[in-house]
């Protein structure tokens, strides 16, 4: 049989919304793609985009980054500032290759565990329709030859 | 577990736990399977799976090999740790250790209960306790942040709800500051003639209470007020309230109303009176208004228009009347916030089709509270526009705005019950009348309600079930002719039909204030799509939000009746007086902190901070976080250039090292690195 094309995805969820929504899913039983790994973050707005590269450089297919909506921040606006540097990394993602789908952002209220599922179940879908990352190829070419220096951060 | 180059010299000794939970983890995991696994992780001690982590047994197991084999870190796999990291954390320090160093694997929550594949549910188990083991590895002791409690607290709002909670714990000793924004306490409840199902007067019952809060020397009434800034944390919270001028010095004021009475300017009472009756242009909402002190109305005073008139300052015995007083701002600082900022009623114009405000006999219901009131502009008599003519017939329009996709689509929960009562009251004041409800469902849960339904059914009222179309005045026939008719489903009968009735009531859902999103944001607190403020948690911490030391109480927080919101009142109190009693609390050291002698100053950091809690040294040329202000929200940690900023126990080395673990299946081969 051929085996089908499971991806990875790194979760970055903030601990008031969207990992309550996460939670909520599960609690409601809510079934959706095993796919995603989440990690909890107090807020959006601490996701370096470091994580995220760092979370596409060691194997993950794709990288979700949820917060509060808009307006909802428990830290008034952290929310924002995660969607300013989102938007700035997708702009560096895309120039090398990387797809849209791969990194994406959403809002989920502690109460919308389905809109959380419905997404991770998306995403999945989309990346497996996009193939695994295999970042070293596609970023550093030469088979990845080129050694990526480590700086402790 | 696959870079040995990666793992310090110096290994921990991890003992990791795998929580069956019942079958609720152990039915989609494997948690032997995981539990033996994990133990490849060289910084293993120990491994185990057990039934139930969180019973007195399972937390001994934890205590128990501290103890015997020298653990010094620990991972428990179970539930989510909004559920049971307390627990464990106060498990691991029993045993010996700093409760930091334990950290939680989600793998009911996120693993067994999403999804039902075992084997998928495994693996992903696998990477979330080897996410967390890595994590755990490079956690450090942290100490918990004590904070005293400043024993005052604020309520915001003086309906129900905030008398209520502003009476119990003023009562109880404690100092509390009550701000209202109309010139009197009372809220809505002050508006409504009487309450279901027990019809007892509102005004009666409520009044007392105003006079107990106006009469407590521990509570400082602060009404015609409006807050303008908050700052601070739970415990010390600095708050600024703008005390607007009422045109009149307190101190000298007797309550006696001449000034009221001489006031030549009649003002239709929009606030109080629902827009039925007048009030003048210095006035008190209503007689028994707490304080007693009227407002002046600036914007329809005569001497402000023109500076003629000064009839009140003439006619007032005391000489307590100030033309030019200014806005006062006072600075107060408590431990605690209460907010009860009630609701606003739909505005029913809203819906076009039903008239109100183009078809004069189509009443909200808030006017119809006013009207049936004996101290009420028609003297409590049921009439129509006109002021004088009795309706023969009553219709009452449930669910307007409510259950609407196109307005509000929750249930407002109050109109059936209170639109019952007004069918009491019209068969009450006019017997000969035909009174009809309009309903979708019949919504009656409460202790007495579903009885007082009953005793209506008895009355006479005239049931319709089916959402009102259209109320209009043109007929097609003589009998409709002149009066207004209503066009409904009858779904009981399955067709449609055509009412003529004099009068209609329209009875509007509760809202969340106009303004509840800026106040949310003034308190830094949740508030949802529909404007009501969220609770911590819908069941179990219904009257905490999510910012500690502010709490929620009444309709500001949904659609409620008077006893719920009293019952969510005196919560709210009692949350606030355990932490007034316990004088400390301790917060989560997840607090950022800069190593100065790495900061460049380059002073990105400083204006990111929502909290204002970076300060920049002019002299060091490098910024510095109030530790005290910072929420550990960690935005700072992620902008810095330099990577000096340390967000306490979510340091990048922790999130990188979690992320490590967490792909630990699918890490691209290590790359060869030229000689």
């Amino acid at each position: 049989m051929s085996e089908q094309f499971e991806p990875v995805i790194v979760g970055f969820l903030c601990n008031w919304c969207s990992y309550r929504a996460a939670d909520l899913a599960g609690t409601a039983r809510i079934k959706y793609a095993p796919n995603l790994r989440p990690i909890r973050v107090m807020c959006s707005g601490r996701v370096d985009p470091q994580f995220v590269l760092q979370a596409l450089r060691s194997g993950a297919d794709g990288v979700l980054i949820a917060g509060c909506h808009p307006g909802e921040c428990h830290y008034v606006n952290g929310n924002i500032k995660a969607l300013q540097r989102f938007l700035l990394l997708k702009k560096t993602l895309s120039q090398w290759g990387i797809e849209d789908e791969r990194v994406q952002l959403l809002w989920a209220s502690a109460s919308e565990g389905i809109v959380l599922a419905e997404r991770v179940n998306k995403m999945t879908e989309e990346i497996r329709a996009l193939g695994p990352l295999r970042w070293h190829d596609k970023v550093l070419g030469d088979n990845g030859a080129i050694p990526i220096p480590v700086k402790e951060i | 577990m696959n870079d040995k180059k990666q793992i310090p010299e110096q290994l921990e000794k991890v003992g990791v736990y795998i929580c069956h939970c019942g079958s609720n983890i152990a039915g989609t995991i494997d948690v032997e399977d995981v539990a033996k696994w994990a133990k490849n992780n060289p910084n293993v001690e120990i491994s185990r799976n057990y039934e139930f982590m969180c019973s007195n047994t399972g937390q001994e197991l934890i205590e128990k090999d501290i103890k015997e084999k020298g653990l010094t870190r620990i991972v428990v796999a179970s539930c989510s740790p909004l559920m049971h990291e307390k627990t464990f954390r106060e498990a691991t320090e029993r045993g010996g250790i700093n409760p930091f160093l334990f950290e939680m694997a989600n793998i009911r929550e996120h693993g067994s209960w999403a999804t039902n594949d075992k084997a998928a549910a495994t693996q992903k188990a696998k990477a979330l306790v080897n996410g967390a083991i890595e994590r755990v590895v490079h956690q450090v002791p942290l100490e918990k942040i004590p904070v005293d409690i400043n024993p005052a607290t604020l309520i915001v709002g003086g309906g129900i709800a905030g008398i209520t909670a502003a009476l119990e714990l003023a009562e109880a000793g404690n100092q509390v500051y009550l701000v209202e924004r109309e010139g009197t306490i009372g809220g809505h409840m002050a508006q409504i003639d009487k309450t279901f199902p027990t019809l007892d007067c509102s005004a009666c019952i409520l009044t007392p209470k105003m006079v107990d809060v106006g009469q407590n020397d521990n509570i400082t009434l602060l009404t015609f007020s409006e807050i303008e800034d908050v700052e601070g944390y739970i415990g010390n919270f600095t708050v600024k309230v703008r005390k607007k001028a009422r045109c009149l010095i307190e101190e000298l004021c007797t309550s006696c109303g001449i000034c009221e009475e001489k006031c030549p300017v009649k003002v239709i009472d929009e606030d109080y009176g629902a827009g039925l009756g007048y009030r003048k242009a210095i006035y008190r909402a209503f007689p028994q208004a707490v304080p007693g002190y009227p407002v002046l109305d600036k914007d329809n005073c005569t001497y402000f228009e023109n500076g003629k008139c000064r009839a009140c300052e003439k006619f007032c015995p005391t000489d307590a009347i100030k033309f030019d007083q200014e806005d006062e701002i006072l600075n107060i600082t408590v431990g605690n916030i209460i907010l009860a900022t009630g609701y606003d009623l739909f505005d029913a114009r809203r819906i076009p089709q039903y008239g109100y405000g183009r078809l004069p006999n189509v009443f909200s219901s808030l006017e119809f509270e006013r009207m049936v009131n004996a101290s009420g502009p028609t003297e409590g008599h049921i009439v129509l526009r006109d002021g004088v003519t009795e309706p023969e017939s009553v219709a009452i329009v449930h669910c307007v705005g409510s259950r609407d996709q196109n307005y509000n689509e929750y249930c407002s929960k109050v109109c059936c019950m209170y639109s019952l009562k007004f069918a009491h009251l019209v068969h009450e004041h006019i017997p000969e009348a035909v009174v009809y409800n309009f309903y979708m469902d019949m919504r009656t849960p409460g202790k007495g309600y579903e009885e007082f339904y009953h005793r209506l059914l008895k009355e006479g009222t005239h049931f319709v079930r089916g959402r009102v179309a259209e109320i209009t005045d043109v007929g097609r026939n003589p009998a409709e002719e002149g009066k207004l008719i209503i066009q409904s489903e009858n779904t009981l009968l399955g067709k449609q039909q055509r009412t003529p009735i004099d009068m209609v009531l329209l009875s509007s859902g509760m809202q969340a204030r106009h303004d509840s999103e800026e106040v949310s944001q003034l308190f830094k607190m949740g508030c949802g799509f529909d404007g009501f403020f969220t609770e911590r948690h819908p069941k179990l911490a219904p009257v905490s939000t999510m910012t500690d030391g502010i709490f929620i109480a009444g309709a500001c927080q949904g659609p409620k009746d008077i006893p719920e919101t009293v019952a969510q009142a005196g919560a709210a109190a009692s949350q606030v007086a355990k932490l007034i009693n316990q004088g400390t609390v301790m917060m989560e050291p997840v607090r950022a902190s800069i190593r100065e002698d790495e900061c460049s100053g380059c002073r990105i950091c400083n204006n990111l901070c929502p909290y204002n809690a970076i300060e920049f040294d002019d002299e060091k040329k490098v910024s510095r976080i109030i530790t005290a202000l910072c929420q550990g929200c960690g935005t700072c940690v992620a902008a810095c250039p330099s990577s000096v900023i340390d967000g306490a126990h979510f340091t990048n080395t922790q999130v990188m090292a979690e992320l490590k673990g967490l792909l630990w299946d699918v890490q691209p081969a290590p790359q060869k690195t030229p000689a």
